[in-house]
């Protein structure tokens, strides 16, 4: 646990004067690891007997079509939810109530814009990999190369935040250390893509999802039981509460708003507690409406599917499940806010992540201390099987694109035989998983959370609409695909380096500015001869280092503060990405596109001449 | 597999396809259009109409909840509208175009 106190103790430096001891969240070792070897067990059996089905390519990137709608939809869900929304989206509604409500929409509206746009012209005209859909009228060789980093940078950004956050929460909450848990989930990963290609990888993701919904569903129903299942007296609860009030009074005299009692916990249950900047929320919600649909792991699932029927059926079951998720989300989130407190919530992790963990644990405990022991154990090898689904169809995604566009089809011109496409992907995978973990460990200490906003970016604003035009446009060919994926990605980069995502030594530098004055006075006012007490010590000193280190400092690209106000690029990226797209098709044009168009179209529409995937 | 080659520029000119075609188009973007304006209401609705969202309906709940919870149903039923519509509509419109192309 050196780890956590570690951190806690930085929090706590930073944090208030005030703040209370730290407290910690303590998994029971000997139950968390044996359910990590159960789930461990159970997915390397499905590895076996998925690796002796993976014969042929497409039984590796699309488990020779043979995915049914109905498990299509579980993996899809499974592919989708990452720690970070299990655990993140709960803790922010924990702790800022409906802004965090708010946050959960935009993940499942994601999902109308694959069903009604993208998921079944994926199914009729794809193969594998993006590269297969906007290579079909265009020259294949540089679309495919384009569209395959494109993959490949998604892919890396959305695996590294994941891997950093995988080691954290394994060193958080069961105390392996962080380089071991990444290394750990990284042979996993690279053992279930290597060996059992995308069969293995859906069956994984299969699992996860049913994991993680009935650990929702019974943590659920033990919050419903504390407020009788009545959804009234719970959201009266939540008023009600007098830890949430303080906190709500809390968080507004920062802005210097004076609330308290009921109607400060009314407050809880309205908007902009957490998220202040309008615009901000506008840009993130057009990079998920819109990014889910680029995002090449989501879209490489539909080729897993047999018919666009399939395909259709499969976004909808994601859609309860991914839905029906967030929406417990609301009960899990408000559940630990009343009853964990969020002062118990920010105890032992300042951004709330521990708060459905915590609440688990307390909740379980209420009927005996084992039960606790054992719901938290549940729990955490949820996150666990949720680490390993989501990394894997990364990893799987990441090297069709590496394996099936440039090796076969750009540098093989397609003439390699099943054998050798089918080692190539096995190679690559293998090295992309341990490029993943060399990542991993390298950005221990570096602030990732700008990567997701990153991948989602792209795959918004060079993907998508490439992607869309393919499908759709006539006139739409090899240079709008090139331009739109290149200045669309480059746009995305561009604005999040610059954006307030970054660090900016000199805001830290300005930060300690004002701690250094306000302990200063502090000591200023102290009666002669005595000195600050120990914390507020440790705290000046530290303030002081930080002023040193980071005075004058400027961020990766030199600036001193973001040249680029929003946190998300999407609403100045999506429209860039789409007229570099379209000048880039209007300003050479290809006569060969825009006579193959009536046959992409015709293929999308109708399946006729399906690209099947069972190659046999 | 059996490779048959078609005639894609006559597909296109198909009188069912040409149906299908327009009856997706129609539907989908549409539909797309409404869920997207629908959910956007949301973060622009939190910011600039705090008032409305605040309005009690049922208990302590406010419209604002109601609201972001409302936007779970409408993409559920409209996920099952299309399915149904497409089922209906065109899965039958393509069966048609392929059987007829069969011919």
């Amino acid at each position: 646990m050196k780890r956590l106190q570690l951190f806690l103790m930085t929090a706590c430096l930073l944090a208030l004067p005030s703040l209370a001891m730290a407290a910690e969240i303590k998994a029971n070792k000997t139950i968390t690891i044996s359910m990590f070897l159960v789930i461990i067990g159970i997915t390397l059996s499905v590895v076996i007997w998925a690796a002796k089905r993976t014969k042929t390519a497409a039984d590796f990137y699309a488990a020779g079509g043979g995915i049914t709608g109905t498990q299509n939809g579980w993996a899809i869900a499974g592919d989708y939810m990452s720690a970070a929304s299990f655990l993140g989206i709960s803790g922010m509604i924990s702790l800022y109530g409906y802004d965090g409500f708010m946050y959960s929409v935009g993940w499942l509206v994601a999902y109308i814009t694959v069903l009604l746009i993208v998921a079944e012209p994926c199914r009729n005209a794809g193969k594998y990999t993006l590269g297969d859909i906007l290579s079909f009228r265009t020259q294949p060789k540089p679309v495919r190369a384009v569209a395959a980093i494109s993959t490949v940078a998604v892919s890396t950004f959305y695996l590294t935040a994941q891997m950093v956050g995988a080691g954290k929460l394994m060193a958080l909450l069961v105390g392996i250390p962080y380089t071991m848990s990444i290394v750990g989930v990284g042979i996993l990963m690279i053992g279930y893509v290597v060996f059992g290609g995308m069969t293995a990888t859906t069956w994984v993701q299969i699992i996860k999802a049913g994991l993680l919904v009935s650990g929702a569903l019974l943590l659920s129903v033990l919050v419903g039981a504390k407020a009788g299942f009545n959804p009234i007296q719970f959201f009266s609860d939540i008023v009600n509460s007098p830890n949430i009030q303080d906190h709500v009074s809390k968080l507004l005299l920062k802005d210097g708003i004076t609330m308290t009692g009921e109607a400060a916990g009314q407050r809880f249950l309205e908007p902009a507690l957490f998220m202040k900047a309008p615009l901000d929320q506008i840009s993130l919600g057009m990079a998920l409406v819109l990014g889910t649909a680029g995002m090449p792991h989501i879209l490489m699932r539909f080729f897993t599917v047999p018919t666009a029927q399939a395909a259709r059926k499969s976004v909808i079951i994601a859609m309860w499940i991914i839905g029906g998720f967030y929406v417990l989300t609301t009960l899990l989130g408000f559940g630990a806010a009343i009853h964990v407190t969020p002062q118990g919530i920010t105890a032992v992790d300042k951004g709330g992540n521990m708060a459905t963990l915590l609440l688990a644990q307390q909740l379980g405990a209420d009927i005996s201390p084992i039960v606790g022991d054992i719901f938290l154990a549940f729990l955490c090898s949820v996150a666990f099987a949720t680490i390993l689904a989501v990394v894997s169809g990364l990893v799987l995604a990441a090297s069709a694109a590496i394996a099936h566009d440039i090796y076969v089809n750009v540098i093989k011109e397609g003439h390699a035989d099943q054998h050798e496409q089918v080692m190539a992907a096995r190679i690559t995978s293998l090295v992309v998983g341990a490029m993943g973990i060399v990542i991993g460990i390298a950005a221990e200490k570096q602030n990732v959370a700008h990567l997701v906003a990153l991948a989602f970016a792209v795959a918004s604003s060079g993907n998508l609409p490439v992607v869309v035009l393919s499908l759709f446009w006539r006139r739409f060919n090899t240079a709008g695909v090139i331009c739109g994926l290149v200045v669309g990605t480059i746009a995305s980069i561009g604005l999040v380096m610059v954006s307030p995502n970054m660090t900016y030594p000199q805001k830290i530098a300005d930060g300690a500015k004002k701690t250094i004055a306000a302990l200063e006075k502090k000591q200023a006012e102290l009666p002669a001869g005595t000195v600050l007490v120990e914390k507020d010590a440790k705290a000046l000193d530290q303030a002081k280092k930080d002023l040193a280190a980071n005075e004058g400092g400027t961020s990766m690209m030199g600036l001193k503060e973001p040249l680029f106000g929003l946190k998300n690029p999407g609403i100045v990226s999506i429209p860039i990405g789409f007229l570099a797209a379209i000048f880039g098709a209007l300003a050479f044009r290809e006569k060969r596109a825009e006579d193959m168009f009536d046959e992409i179209y015709v293929r999308q529409n109708t399946g006729i001449g399906m690209a099947k995937a069972i190659d046999h | 597999m059996a490779t048959q080659s078609y005639d894609w520029a006559a597909i296109a000119k198909n009188p069912k396809f040409i149906e299908l075609h327009h009856r997706k188009q129609r539907f989908l973007f549409g539909w797309w259009i409404f869920s997207t304006v629908y959910y956007f209401l949301l973060p622009i609705g939190a910011a600039y109409a705090t008032d409305l969202f605040k309005i009690k309906v049922i208990g302590v709940i406010n419209f604002g909840y109601a609201f972001a919870l409302s936007q779970f149903f409408v993409s559920w039923g409209l996920a099952h509208y299309y399915a149904h519509v497409a089922n209906k509509d065109f899965d039958r419109l393509t069966r048609e175009l392929v059987s007829e192309l069969a011919k």
